[in-house]
Parts: C-alpha cells; structure tokens; sequence
C-alpha cells in the first residue's frame, strides 16, 4: 500500500523500517533527535540514536569503524560540504580498507547530507559536490530524486556493504509522493526512465530530474518528446539503460546541479561519446551549474544554476531549433 | 625499572619471544628492501618491540587493534603469521592481503587485528567505532589504538579523545611517543612534551611509562586492560619509546646525530628486557639464544615461502574494490 507523504518523511521512514528489521542498524549525529520525544529515540533508545558533537572527522571514522566490526551505521552529516572537514575518512579510509585488506573486511555505513539547497544559503552549503566522490572507487552514490526513491534508497544504503553517500536535496524535503509502506528497497545502479520520448533523451540527476520532467512538458506542447532518465545512483551508474535510450533518440541533454568539471554530468557525457558515439546525431549538450561558487543574491543565484528553462533551451539546441551560444 | 612487575616466568618468556621475532623479522625486512625484494615504503619498529609485545600479548583474538604506519610488530604481536606478513611486504598472493594493502595497510581479522591505515592519526576515528560495538554489545572486548607523538596534533586525535572520553568506550589509546615526528623532534611540533598531559582536562585515566622498560609498560597496560574488561574507558598510555631505525628505510637521517651505542643499549627494550629476565630468574641464557634461533628460522621460512608464492593475479585489483 502506497500513500502520499514528503520526502524527508520517507527517508525518516527508511531509517526506522530498517532499524526495526536490523538490530546493527545505528543512527547518529549532530543534533539528531536532540529531544527524548523524538520517535526514533522513543522506538530505539539512546544507544541506537546518538547525538555527537560537531566532530566529522570522528563521527565519519566510527562509521567505519563500526561497519568493521559489524553494524551498520548512519551518520547524520546535515551538509555534504560538511563531509568535505573529513575527507581522510570519506575517501581514504572508508572506500579503501576492504581493498587494501584483500577483501578481509566490508565497510557497511551510510553517510547521509543534504545538497544543493539553492535558497540563500549560500558559497558553502549549497554545493552540489556529488561529483567528486565519482572519483573514488568503493564508494557509491546515491540521489534520490522522488519521496519512493528517498526511501527505497535509504534502505538499499543501509543493506549495501559498502558505503555510501547518500544524498538528499534539501529544496525536495516538502514535496510529496506515493510512497509504499513496510520494507522497500530500490536497488543501486537501476535507472528509472521518468518520462518515455522518442525526440530527445534528458538525463537528470537529483532535484533536476522534476525540473527536466516540467521542461518535457513544455517541449511536448511543441512537439518534442523527451524522454527523462534519473540514474537515481551516480555510483553505480546504469550507462546501459542511458545507451540504450540515446540509441534510441540520438540526442542526449543532460541536466545536473553540481558544476560541469569534475562533476556528474562530465562523466556521463563522457561515457556516450565513447560508448554511444555512433548514435548521436548532434553534440551532447549539459545543462549545469556554471563552474563558479553558488552566490548568495536571489538573481545570482538563480543565474548560475540550471532550470527548467535552461533544460528546454538545451534541447531545442541539440534539435537545431534554437541557436547555440557561442 | 619496576622492582615488583606481576610478570611471571611464563609471561616473560611469550614477551622476549615475540619481540624476537618483531627483531628479527624488522632487521630482515631492512635487508630485503636494500637488495629491492621488498616493494615501497618501509617503516621499521625497531626500538619498539616492547610496547607491541607488552600490549598485544594481553590481549585476546577478539580484541580489536588499529594501528599506523609503522605497524609490522603490532601484526606480529596481536597474532598476525609471519609468513603472512612477509609475503605482503614482498607484494605475493600468500601475503595477509593479497599484496593489496602492503607494509602500511596490514589487515589480519582471524586476529583481530583491525587495521593499520598509512594517514598519521587517521586510525583513531575507526577505534571509536570498534568500541562503540563492544559497548553496544556488552561484551568484555575491548579496542587498542597505537599512534605515535605525530598523530597528536592532528584533528583526528582531538576529536577521537573527546568522543571516547564522553560516550565512556572501552578504548585503549596507546601512544608510542619516541619524540621523532617523521623528520622533526617534539620540540618542533608542540609546546607539550607528554600526551599524557594534552588528554588532562578529559578526566580519565593516563599514564606515562618508559617504553624501553617493558615490564613497566605490561603492568601500565594490565591495570587498563583490567577496567576496560568491565567496560570502562577510556584510558591513555604514554610509551616513551626510541626509534632505532630512520622514519622509513632508506632516510639519510640528516636531522639527527648518529645514535650513540651506549644510549641505544640503555634503550634497548630487548637488552633491557632480557637481562631483567635473567637476573630476576625467569629465563636463563640458554633459552633465550634458542628463542633467537627459532625466531630466525621461523623468518627465513617465511622469506622462503613468500618468494616460492605466486605474485597475486593483478585481475584482483578490478575484483576487490567492491563487497
């Protein structure tokens, strides 16, 4: 049984449906549940949900270090710029140990941050930095785009014996969505075709793939039809269903929040000009950040990052039907 | 020296065993490396010997011990095989891991011996973590973090006392501090000499011992061990130890005098600890040379057998990265 609920509801969800069914399960961080009342307090206690100091470096390391003795931790880290105060342990300790042990250990833990929230605030908590953890093998990614996703994901984060970056978008905590109920799981590295076309294919990660879907309308009105692909998982990345479906329209716009080097959309891109090249009939077009930092005025803002606007432009520019700037 | 070490007979000849065979593997792994049969960087424990044998030899296989850079005696005192070590300095499939991991990264979980990452100090955070699941777990296990005086400046440390100290973990910080910070002395990297003293104001138990008298650092170590076991924690000891050997082999040690003999006798934990045990009856001379001898042969045997093992399939560098 599905039933409408937000986003954030869902990933809190997740969390208890998997802390019920997995007694390894831990959650902490900062100000998690700062109130006894909280209800993962209340179903679990206070040895299961913790509140830590403002420590990333310790907070992110016990992650690992708890996955290596068994359990399956959660780490609240609010910010994914947070992540960066500990990146030894991010990308050096965490993705790295069961490889240097010649697989002797697994590295189970869920690193969880918000990204990407564009509303003022601003050079270093709006980032949308997903990109550069592409860059390290062991770790994987995950972008949920819609409220069923935000769970299925969660609990497919938990269940991985891996870690992983799991990543919400802090503009996408209020909206809502059909979300099941009980135990459910969207596995890693299956993309889902959001919207089927024949005209275009629009892959778009994370909070731009509602924006790639609103763009889609518009362009249908004129008739285009996009089809919309959320990889839901940076790492893993489905590049069969995204081949498979540029073969299919032989134009690829991509849509991304984070910037365009070093980032999401630069490693797909670069994946259909190898592998896809044969059924492009136009250059890949990405619609992302501008490579600056987010600014802080409403009109700057919004002037570097991408939207629906930015995504529609983008694909009449790769159907010729509007001029490509310079 | 501690006049009245609880040591037994028993106790201090498994002790000069193991750090005969942490000796002799350390002084045979320099030669191997100068003839290039051993890959990479390299950084000995010569000097150390003590404080792995003291510490790892009262622990039990499901104990769980992070260590560093420097961490081939660690592997070797918490149980790790020989002929597993050598392999994985020699870079063979027979190595603990496969020779993925190498001198730095040894990983031996049938001992419980958790880790040694290569990051000064990035192993603490993890220790916090095996903790947090001996205490969850309520069992009698306890966690031992070796880090050497380097590692205290670092975030990593702060952050790691202060969580530990507040959610009360079973957690052994074992601080080897020889005064040498890769290249530089003590002096150079901070205005407090013992960390012993930079942990103060957290409140919980903290020792500072010499590390070249090992049987003062075995009963240091007993008395937290003996808390930890009942859940307590955390606790810090400080071993004042030497480092015989430069930060890695090969270093020309230009910012150090030449190590004058005498003082190296004096700190020698192994001369210090055999002449203690034979004067104090617990071994005599015969047994403590067929402890040597057996040593050397259990490490030419595992010098031979990592040299007749295979170099590892390199197909498993794509296989390993995920579970």
């Amino acid at each position: 049984m599905a039933r409408e609920i937000p986003y954030i509801a869902a990933v809190q969800e997740a969390i208890r449906v998997e802390m019920e069914r997995d007694p390894t399960v831990v959650f902490y961080g900062q100000d998690v549940a700062p109130s006894d009342e909280d209800p993962l307090v209340q179903a679990f206690g206070r040895e299961r949900v913790r509140v830590s100091p403002i420590s990333e470096t310790a907070e992110i390391g016990m992650a690992v270090g708890l996955a290596l003795a068994g359990y399956r931790p959660v780490v609240e880290l609010l910010m994914t710029e947070f992540m960066l105060v500990a990146m030894n342990q991010v990308v050096n300790e965490a993705p790295r140990l069961r490889y240097m042990s010649g697989g002797q250990v697994k590295v189970p833990a869920v690193f969880k941050a918000g990204y990407g929230f564009t509303a003022g605030w601003a050079g270093q908590h709006t980032g949308s930095i997903y990109g550069m953890f592409m860059g390290f093998p062991g770790l994987k990614i995950a972008l949920p785009a819609t409220p069923a996703d935000a769970k299925g994901l969660m609990a497919a984060a938990i269940r991985d014996d891996n870690p992983v970056c799991y990543l919400i978008n802090y503009l996408m905590v209020l909206e809502h969505g059909d979300v099941p109920e009980g135990e459910y799981v969207v596995p890693f590295g299956e993309a889902a075709v959001r919207r089927d076309g024949s005209d275009v294919t629009i892959v778009a990660t994370g909070w731009t793939v509602g924006r790639a879907l609103a763009a889609a309308e518009t362009l249908a009105q004129e008739g285009i039809q996009a089809e919309v692909i959320d990889p839901r998982t940076l790492n893993p990345l489905d590049t069969a269903t995204i081949l498979a479906s540029v073969e299919k329209t032989g134009r690829l716009v991509i849509a991304d929040q984070g910037t365009r080097h070093g980032g999401a959309s630069a490693v797909i891109a670069a994946e259909v000009a190898e592998h896809g090249f044969g059924s492009l009939k136009a250059p890949i077009t990405q619609v992302t950040a501008l490579d600056v930092t987010v600014p802080y005025s409403e009109p700057m803002e919004a002037y570097v990052l991408p939207n629906e606007e930015k995504i529609a432009l983008g694909v009449r520019q790769v159907l010729g039907e509007a001029p490509v700037a310079a | 020296m501690t006049p009245d070490s609880a040591l037994d007979a028993e106790e201090a000849h498994e002790l000069l065993r193991t750090m005969w065979r942490i000796r002799l593997f350390e002084e045979r792994v320099g030669q191997l490396k100068r003839n290039l049969q051993v890959h990479g960087l390299i950084h000995l424990s010569i000097g150390g010997e003590g404080v792995a044998a003291a510490v790892c030899g009262q622990l039990r296989d499901d104990d769980a011990v992070y260590s560093g850079h420097r961490a081939h005696g660690h592997a070797i005192a918490k149980g790790a095989p020989i002929n597993g070590v050598m392999a994985e300095l020699m870079g063979r499939d027979s190595g603990l891991c496969h020779g993925v991991g190498g001198s730095m990264h040894l990983v031996d979980t049938d001992h419980g011996f958790m880790g040694a990452t290569g990051v000064v100090g990035g192993n603490l955070p993890l220790a916090l973590g095996t903790a947090l699941t001996q205490h969850l777990k309520g069992t009698d296990q306890v966690t031992v973090a070796f880090f050497g005086d380097g590692a205290v400046q670092a975030g990593h440390f702060s952050e790691s006392i202060n969580l530990a100290a507040l959610w009360e973990l079973p957690l052994i910080f074992v601080c080897e501090n020889n005064g040498m910070a890769e290249f530089t002395s003590r002096e150079e990297h901070s205005t407090i000499e013992r960390v012993s003293d930079v942990v103060a104001p957290y409140g919980f138990e903290r020792t500072t011992v010499n590390g070249s008298d090992v049987p003062a650092v075995y009963d240091a170590f007993s008395r937290f061990l003996t808390e930890a076991r009942k859940g307590k924690g955390p606790y810090l000891l400080e071993c004042v130890t030497y480092r015989r050997r430069g930060h890695y082999e090969g270093d020309p040690e230009k910012y150090r005098d030449p190590v004058a003999e005498q003082e190296w006798a004096e700190r020698d934990p192994l001369a210090r600890m055999t002449e203690r045990a034979i004067k104090q009856g617990w071994i005599d001379e015969a047994t403590v040379n067929a402890i040597e001898r057996e040593a050397a042969a259990e490490i030419e045997a595992a010098v031979a057998g990592a040299r007749e093992s295979p170099f590892p399939d390199p197909e498993i560098a794509r296989s390993l990265v995920y579970a």
